[in-house]
């Protein structure tokens, strides 16, 4: 059975480079459901981190960007959107906890793991680079401090339009 | 049969484009995940060997799309189950697979799904693997987006209950209850012209949980169906922000529902309806964030079949609202909701004193306070032997969600200062009072009464350059009851890409000698973009792990670790 899936899939040549952002419904601080599928940054780079407030390393990277993002954005309109993955047990706490650390992210609730599933996550931090098409780039998991650099660089060649391998 | 639906389907739409969506190539995407152990015995832990030598879990998501049409399908092995999953899940199969496709605004999934009904009061399908937890529902899922902030889903399906081998072949086992549901979502900025430009959000809920299964007890005349219903409501303005939630649940007497009023400990099948509700409000502004929230839970067990126990085949899932810790001794003993009565409060403050003051030096100091208590609600036993007039039996006890009685379940205070130091370096400090109850959040065999325990942490990063970094916790957790006094230390040194973690958790004050045990633990993990692998080796102590109420009984085990996970 499962030779004829995988052949069924050599056959119809089946591309494994992303194409566009998974459709899952998620909300937003204020309760709005969105799809995300409608994610866009008028064809600029997009991040999207998963993360969640009991995870320290997720917690560590968004704060390591936080200090240069004003950066980010001005040099390269790149635009982070950050996926709380917090369930009914610490969802309510996030706005306070965003507000409290002063992010200036977008930031959506993923309390059921709707997007998080669709995106292949197995855990947090799992962060994920976007070119203006919606197409993923890059993806990396974990967080060791200096790794938002790297992430950077290949956020200024997206902006610069160089492809990334 | 399933699998041969799924590659049936795959044919067809990889060759046959739908309407205008030649121009949208397929994909194909997914995960893998494997954790596998090796178990030695060590009777001064009580760690048992495996007869295999090593015990493996594994699993693979695998996602294909093609415009609004996508299907997957969850490969997962269990060689044999590792140590301390309930259910321990058996050999390898498929047993999640699934097919979904969106005509306009309406989307259709078939196969396996997860769903959620607001905070999970009444309804909540999902997973979380570490916890061994999975209660998918196996049927139809319909999702309908009316627009002007109105959607609707409906849900109708079976709930897994493991994977099991039958005639050497693995096979999904559903539990043998039917469960169905609506849910509705309304948020009114969008829905009420006069709303769409108010600062004020609003949004409301409702839904409706049915579960039907048969009746074969030769006793009790039991419901065929029980209802359950939940409303919930959010309002946020601009800084603040609160929802409130209520759920019921008609007369569902089961095995887990059980009356723990005074006297009548542990008696089941009460003839009971059960109601929870749950609220939480929050402050928030630039440097300052406050959170409240509050629950209170009356019989609100409810699942698919009368006889489960455990984390088997639960319908809703109701949240545990104390705070989650995840430093290793802070942990050690966590709260685990009482579905059949508890009531609780939780407060949360962390301020930010600005840089360049006395309190906030020359980085600021950010100070984060916590208080959460979680207490038993007021039950009056009833004297109502009824059984051999109406085949029904008691309705165990009267209670209100308002009243509460005098038994305290958990109380937990934390103080946590989190500050920059200099260029170098970072530190965390934490404080934490807990008094523990044994006997209720444990249950039956294990030490009886209250644990009074004290903990405090130091965990401190110092940055040799901006990407070598050493972390050092040092932990100790101070109490006389149950195995006596903790310390711990930890290094974890990191490089790009690589993760040398050493630590070593001492029993020191164990009143029984031969058990003051090291627990020392060794790993080296490397991480390439969505790819990581980890190897370790040591020992684990025996605990309890939790996540969001679910809680997982972690046996001792003493051995090497291997864990790999890869996304594309």
């Amino acid at each position: 059975m499962k030779k004829i899936i995988i052949l069924t899939i050599l056959f119809f040549s089946v591309s494994m480079a992303w194409s566009q952002i998974p459709s899952a419904d998620v909300k937003t601080l204020d309760g709005k459901t969105i799809n995300t599928s409608t994610i866009s940054n008028d064809g600029k780079p997009i991040i999207i981190s998963f993360w969640a407030t009991w995870c320290k390393p997720c917690v560590k990277e968004l704060s390591a960007i936080s200090d240069v993002y004003e950066d980010w954005v001005d040099e390269t309109g790149v635009k982070l959107i950050a996926v709380s993955i917090d369930n009914a047990r610490s969802m309510k706490r996030v706005a306070p906890y965003v507000n409290g650390k002063a992010w200036d992210y977008e930031v959506l609730l993923d309390p059921n793991g709707d997007f998080k599933r669709v995106m292949n996550v197995v855990n947090v931090p799992h962060t994920f680079l976007i070119d203006g098409k919606g197409k993923v780039v890059y993806q990396h998991t974990s967080y060791a401090d200096g790794d938002e650099e790297e992430l950077y660089e290949l956020v200024k060649k997206l902006a610069a339009g160089e492809k990334i391998e | 049969m399933k699998k041969q639906i799924l590659s049936l389907i795959i044919l067809l739409f990889s060759g046959i484009s739908i309407y205008a969506q030649d121009t949208e190539q397929a994909q194909i995407h997914g995960n893998f995940q494997l954790d596998a152990q090796t178990y030695r015995e060590d009777l001064n832990i009580n760690a048992f060997p495996a007869d295999e030598k090593m015990l493996l879990n594994s699993y693979s998501n695998i996602i294909y799309t093609k415009g609004r049409f996508s299907a997957g399908a969850r490969f997962e092995g269990y060689l044999n189950s590792m140590q301390g999953f309930k259910p321990a899940n058996e050999g390898v199969g498929f047993p999640y697979a699934w097919a979904k496709f969106e005509i306009d605004n309406l989307e259709v999934t078939v196969g396996s799904f997860y769903e959620q009904f607001g905070s999970g009061l009444v309804f909540r399908a999902y997973e979380e693997k570490t916890l061994g937890y999975d209660n998918a529902m196996n049927g139809i899922r319909l999702r309908y987006n009316i627009g002007n902030g109105v959607i609707l889903k409906a849900v109708y399906g079976q709930q897994r209950l493991m994977q099991k081998i039958y005639n050497n072949r693995a096979q999904l086992e559903l539990g043998r209850g039917i469960v169905r549901g609506l849910d509705g979502e309304f948020f009114l900025n969008e829905l009420v012209p006069f709303m769409a430009k108010k600062e004020t959000q609003i949004s409301f809920g409702g839904s409706f949980v049915s579960k039907y299964e048969i009746d074969d007890d030769p006793v009790y005349k039991l419901p065929l169906n029980v209802a359950a219903g939940a409303g919930r409501m959010n309002v946020s303005r601009g800084k603040i922000d609160f929802s409130a939630e209520y759920a019921y649940k008609s007369i569902d007497p089961s095995a887990a529902g059980i009356d723990n009023s005074n006297g009548n400990v542990g008696q089941s099948f009460i003839y009971r309806n059960g109601q929870g509700a749950l609220v939480s409000a929050s402050y928030s502004q630039k440097g300052l964030g406050i959170y409240l929230m509050a629950k209170s839970i009356d019989n609100m067990n409810f699942r698919s079949e009368r006889n489960a126990k455990l984390n088997d085949l639960n319908i809703n899932s109701i949240p545990d609202i104390t705070k989650n810790h995840t430093y290793n001794l802070a942990s050690i003993y966590p709260y685990g909701t009482q579905v059949n009565g508890e009531a609780g409060i939780r407060t949360e403050i962390s301020y930010k004193f600005k840089r360049k003051t006395a309190l906030g030096g020359h980085y600021g100091t950010i100070v984060g306070f916590n208080y959460s208590r979680m207490f038993g609600l007021k039950k009056t036993q009833l004297n109502d032997s009824v059984l051999l007039v109406s085949n029904s039996g008691t309705a165990g006890y009267n209670s209100s969600l308002l009243k509460y009685g005098d038994d305290l379940f958990y109380e937990d205070i934390v103080l946590e200062v989190n500050k920059k130091i200099n260029k170098k370096v970072k530190s965390i400090f934490i404080l934490q009072k807990l008094k523990y109850n044994n006997s209720i959040v444990h249950g039956a065999g294990e030490v009886e009464g209250f644990i009074d325990a004290y903990v405090a942490i130091a965990d401190v990063s110092y940055k040799f350059t901006s990407k070598k970094v050493l972390r050092t916790e040092l932990q100790h957790l101070y109490t006389k009851q149950d195995k006596g006094s903790w310390a711990m230390l930890m290094f974890e040194y990191s490089i790009p890409h690589w993760f040398f973690v050493l630590s070593d958790q001492y029993n020191y004050g164990n009143e029984i000698e031969s058990n003051r045990v090291h627990y020392y633990n060794a790993a080296v993990v490397y991480n390439y973009k969505a790819n990581r692998f980890q190897i370790g080796y040591g020992k684990v102590r025996e605990g309890v792990v939790c996540t969001g109420g679910v809680c997982r009984r972690v046996p001792a085990s003493n051995g090497i670790t291997v864990s790999i996970t890869s996304s594309f």
